[in-house]
């Protein structure tokens, strides 16, 4: 389990980066290294040239205005889960960062290198997702800003173009009011998630998001179970989002069904009881 | 120390208090703890080449050829380049056992994913990686047997085509059931399943082998629990005299019988190191094992059991298929898991009508290895949840109906229907002793209460008898190749008046550098900082088959002993001579041989034969401070121990997800040489009993593909899953040992996964939802509990 032969490039500038992105050849970018790690161990992952973004600082800022937070793609989850960056929305984000593995992990971990992975069963892929999220990204044309939808079609698939990197995500700013969930079941401390419920709801701007992750591919969004708890205000029973879920994606099993719907059960009575 | 045992050693040892029952900290840990101990993968030598191998990426397959890389052709080594090498050939003398021949590197045929194709060497792991990589190998698939039971059916695919059928053995044990079968108020039938699972030692497999020109002989250093069986498996398969080859067991990161068989690795990176003059190594990396190591634990149980409306238990039929995978492995060979299964399956229990067949299946997995416990985790969830399943059936607590079932103290000893000979204990009392360490009756009560909210709790109890230490007529009888005797041991005393302890035995995290030495201590009363011992090397120590069968304490425990005790009289002779006494008025104590008022050290005493003879009579004992002994215990057949596991659990029955609240261990343990390095076995064996019952599960897809190839994905419990062990000892000293010694080592690890599948039934109860196989993984109990609301919602 030792990675193929490549180079190891430390850009000192974004756009330094960037050149190096578009030098051509099998080219990866190198954040915290904790998923890239073991897939070029695996050998699942062969460049021939790695970019080490880790250190960049143009990447591990967090800047607020009155709209947004803008969190740099190279914060680790251990600066969020210490409320290092602005809190967009009370307690959510540091409350999710605390959970995702463990504290190792988490001090090398980076919000922008667990996008661009973008495993079905992460934690943040689902969480942007909920809070309406936006991806930036940087390029030698200027980049773009990208919705979480776009940015993730399918399990470990990303929107990025060939010398794209995702700089910073940008999160909209909750009202006071607004409330949130987060529920995932793990067989042990410190694994990817069985399943993810996430539920936001800010009343004050009529935003109610309901979203499933570690099911198949890209999260699971569900507008009809979000109109039908903003309507009652009450935890919808297992059938209801059972049925939800049914028609989000009908292959998935009796049993992973359930053990969604019980996390999202758990997220909304987390957030409105 | 106990009272009991400084009663049966009646010797004083004056302030040095390291022997046999002290409570002392392990002399290993000081490196082990410290990051200085060096295992295979910290060995260097000069001109030293790292090897990476080719293996199958499928199941099974025809080779229809295999292509070396131009350049690097003289970097790759195949089974042709291997001509000379025997295959592993485990014989048998079990009749109609089928023998096969497993090629260090495969030839003609791949029989499961992760089989040695071809060998890669050079100077880095990465850059032999990258060698592996460029290797052509073509392959022609043949059908895959991924299930041991499709692959009993006619027309299956073969596995090894000479044989005609799938089937390594059968075995039946005919008990006559039909009185069982017309009288019994209660039949309960069950299948169970226990998973595939992996050993996962902290350090994997490792081998590095060198031509040591100065003694002409191979050197192999290699990860292993039996360097001397080692030896003779390398010398059989490179057809050497075992002369010419030394085999060190360097520190060993944990075995669990891993480490107990001939790897195919191990022959052929000395092979390589022979035939290239280079120290060749190749550490397993953890694919490597969750891959090829996939080989232990997989049985399929189908039981009925017959008993009175009372629940007490009539006969038993049962039949248990073993998953064996493509080989067998030597020298434990493919059969030992059956055999084990089939003659410990009625376990502590008084059982009068016994049927069982067992069927030993040829499928393309990884070849089945002896795992701590060996079959009797499996044997013992099978039939725990049987006598939980009679007692739901007639309405009684399962711990009731358990200990009237189980051999009382009164028939002691007792022999069982499939011939075990139990030599003692009261197997009852484990019961009550659990009972009152989970408390049961208290239990109860908050489970009530616990339903009434909604909370789904659940207790369950597990008891077993482990057979340690098996003689020669057992493994004889299990038809092994090889079979063990007579452990030996060397001790003496260094010209300083210290002590050295030689075994061929092996230590890889069981304590037993600690615990030979309090065995030393016990007899030559020298503190065991004074005393230093040397295992694993088979250049300098005496041979041993090795550790394995929870046999270390009991056999180079027992032959430290004996040496020790005969050295111990060789001291008080020649301190006779220096105290101008009689040898039998001179005693040890404290690292002094003492008469009356005066006394001399064990410095004194070894100076004066090593450097002063001339203070010595000329007619002293040639034989000097040096002892070597052989031993074995006065029966042959086994000691056993025996021990009731009790769980209490909270089932979350909208997840799956189940939380072990309380775990009690009663163990009657024998002897406790040194009480910490006991309750350490039993928490890292209930810890993998847990795994086994809760997590650890390899997965394969149709093809027979591994799943399950990274820790991502075989799911290990860590310490936060396990939950705060309550451990309960007794001594019930064997009969037939030193110092009433057992073996210890694997039982906590068969309890669990009968204890926390019952305790998980016990909980959902309520929702007549029933579990029967391991791991009880989220997705399996919420199954259980999905059927059971059909089945319900049907009801209704």
């Amino acid at each position: 389990m030792k990675p193929v032969d490549f180079d190891h490039t430390v850009p000192e500038t974004l756009d330094a980066a960037i050149g190096a992105l578009e030098a051509g050849g099998e080219v990866r970018l190198l954040g915290g290294g904790q998923s890239l790690g073991p897939m070029l161990n695996l050998r699942l992952a062969r460049p021939a040239r790695l970019v080490d973004v880790g250190g960049l600082d143009d990447l591990r800022s967090a800047t607020a205005t009155d709209e947004h937070v803008e969190i740099g793609a190279g914060v680790t989850h251990a600066d969020i889960e210490d409320g290092a960056v602005p809190d967009p929305i009370p307690g959510m984000l540091p409350y999710v960062a605390s959970g995702i593995a463990y504290r190792a992990v988490r001090n090398r971990g980076t919000l922008g290198g667990s996008l661009c992975h973008a495993d079905p069963a992460a934690d943040w892929i689902s969480v942007m997702t909920a809070l309406d999220a936006r991806v930036v990204t940087a390029a030698s044309d200027g980049g773009r800003e990208i919705d979480m939808f776009t940015f993730m079609p399918g399990a470990y698939r990303t929107a990025l173009a060939p010398g794209e990197l995702v700089r910073a995500v940008r999160v909209p700013r909750f009202s006071e009011g607004a409330v949130w969930g987060y529920h995932k079941t793990c067989r042990k401390v410190g694994e990817f998630a069985i399943a993810i419920g996430v539920f936001v709801a800010d009343p004050a701007k009529a935003y109610c998001r309901v979203v499933f992750g570690a099911a198949a591919g890209a999260p699971l969004v569900s507008p009809t179970l979000a109109s039908l708890i903003a309507e009652t205000g009450q935890v919808p029973d297992l059938a209801a989002i059972e049925r939800g879920l049914d028609t989000l994606d009908p292959t998935l099993s009796e049993v992973k069904a359930r053990q969604l719907a019980v996390a999202l059960r758990r997220a909304v009575a987390g957030a409105i009881e | 120390m106990p009272a009991s045992i400084s009663m049966i050693i009646g010797r004083h040892r004056g302030d040095v208090n390291t022997g046999i029952g002290a409570r002392i900290r392990r002399k290993e840990d000081r490196r082990l703890l410290n990051g200085q101990a060096k295992f295979v993968g910290d060995l260097r030598f000069p001109r030293q080449w790292e090897a990476a191998f080719v293996r199958s990426p499928v199941a099974h397959g025809r080779i229809v050829g295999i292509t070396k890389p131009e350049l690097l052709a003289h970097r790759v080594f195949t089974s042709d380049d291997l001509s000379d090498v025997l295959p592993i050939r485990a014989e048998s003398s079990l009749p109609t056992y089928k023998v096969s021949d497993q090629n260090p590197l495969a030839k003609d045929k791949v029989r499961f994913v992760g089989e040695c194709i071809a060998i890669c060497i050079a100077p880095t792991r990465a850059e032999a990686e990258d060698v592996a990589e460029s290797v052509g190998v073509d392959i022609e698939p043949l059908p895959p047997l991924v299930d041991a039971r499709a692959a009993m059916e006619t027309g299956a695919a073969l596995v090894h085509e000479s044989w005609g059928d799938n089937l390594f053995l059968t075995t039946e044990f005919d008990g006559d059931i039909e009185a069982a079968r017309a009288t019994a108020a209660i039949v309960v039938k069950r299948k169970y399943d226990t998973a595939r699972q992996c050993m996962v030692p902290m350090e994997g497999k490792g081998t590095l082998a060198m031509w040591d020109e100065r003694a002409d002989q191979l050197v192999v250093y290699t990860s292993t629990q039996v360097p001397h069986l080692i030896r003779t498996g390398i010398a059989q398969c490179l057809q050497m005299d075992q002369g010419r080859i030394r085999v060190i067991a360097p520190e060993v990161g944990g075995g669990f019988g891993y480490k107990c068989v001939l790897q195919p690795e191990e022959i052929t990176v000395s092979w390589v190191a022979k035939a290239t003059g280079r120290p060749i190594r190749w550490t397993e990396d953890r694919r490597e094992h969750l891959v090829a190591g996939a080989n232990t634990r997989q049985h399929h149980y189908t039981i009925t059991a017959y008993a009175d409306a009372r629940g007490r238990i009539l006969g038993l039929d049962a039949e248990i298929i073993v998953d064996v995978g493509a080989y067998s492995v030597w020298p434990f060979t493919a059969c030992l898991e059956a055999a084990q299964a089939g003659g410990n399956l009625p376990g502590p229990y008084a059982l009068d009508a016994y049927r069982c067949k067992t069927y030993s299946v040829a499928t393309n997995k990884p070849s089945f290895t002896p795992y701590r416990g060996v079959a009797r985790p499996g044997v013992c969830f099978a039939m725990e949840l049987t006598v939980d399943a009679i007692a739901r059936a007639a309405g009684r607590e399962p711990s009731t109906v358990r200990k009237e079932n189980l051999v009382a103290a009164d028939r002691m000893p007792y022999t069982n229907v499939t011939g075990k000979f139990y030599d003692s204990g009261d197997y009852r009392q484990g019961v009550v002793e659990a009972e009152k360490a989970i408390d049961l009756h208290g239990f109860r009560l908050r489970q009530k209460a616990a339903a009434a909210e909604g909370r789904f709790l659940g207790i369950g109890f597990s008891s077993f008898t482990e057979q340690s230490a098996h003689g020669t007529k057992v493994f004889s009888a299990w038809g092994l190749p090889l079979v063990p005797g007579y452990e030996q041991a060397m001790v003496k005393i260094t010209p300083s008046g210290s002590v050295e302890v030689r075994s061929g035995n092996h230590s890889f995290g069981q304590g037993l550098e600690t615990t030979l030495a309090q065995v030393a201590s016990e007899w030559l009363t020298v503190d065991t900082d004074r005393i230093t011992v040397t295992m694993g090397d088979t250049g300098v120590t005496p041979y041993s088959t090795g550790a394995y069968a929870s046999r270390g304490m009991v056999m180079a425990g027992g032959a430290v002993s004996k040496a020790a005790e005969v050295l111990a009289k060789r001291v008080r002779t020649h301190a006779a001579h220096l105290l101008q006494c009689r040898p039998e008025d001179v005693r040890l104590d404290g690292g002094r041989a003492v008469h009356r008022g005066g006394s001399v050290s064990f410095a004194e005493i070894a100076r004066a034969w090593y450097l002063r003879p001339d203070q010595l009579p000329d007619d002293v004992d040639t034989a000097g401070l040096e002892v070597t002994e052989g031993y074995r215990p006065d029966i042959d057949t086994g000691v056993f121990t025996y021990a009731t596991h009790a769980a209490v659990v909270e089932v979350d029955v909208q997840t799956g997800l189940v939380n072990v609240e309380d775990y009690a261990i009663f163990e009657d343990c024998g002897t406790r040489v040194n009480p910490m390095v006991l309750e350490g076995q039993a928490y890292g064996g209930a810890a993998q009993g847990i795994g086994t019952a809760l997590f650890e599960e390899v997965l394969y897809d149709c093809n027979g593909q591994p799943m399950t190839s990274t820790l991502a994905d075989y799911v290990l419990p860590g310490p936060i899953e396990l939950p705060r062990f309550q451990l309960r000892h007794k001594e019930t000293l064997s009969p037939y040992t030193r110092h009433g010694i057992k073996g210890i080592g694997e039982g906590a690890a068969i309890a669990p996964g009968g204890a926390i599948v019952n305790a998980i039934n016990d909980a959902l109860r309520p929702l007549g939802a029933e579990l029967t196989e391991i791991p009880a993984t989220p997705e399996k109990v919420l199954a259980a509990v999905m059927a059971a609301e059909r089945t319900q919602g049907v009801k209704e």
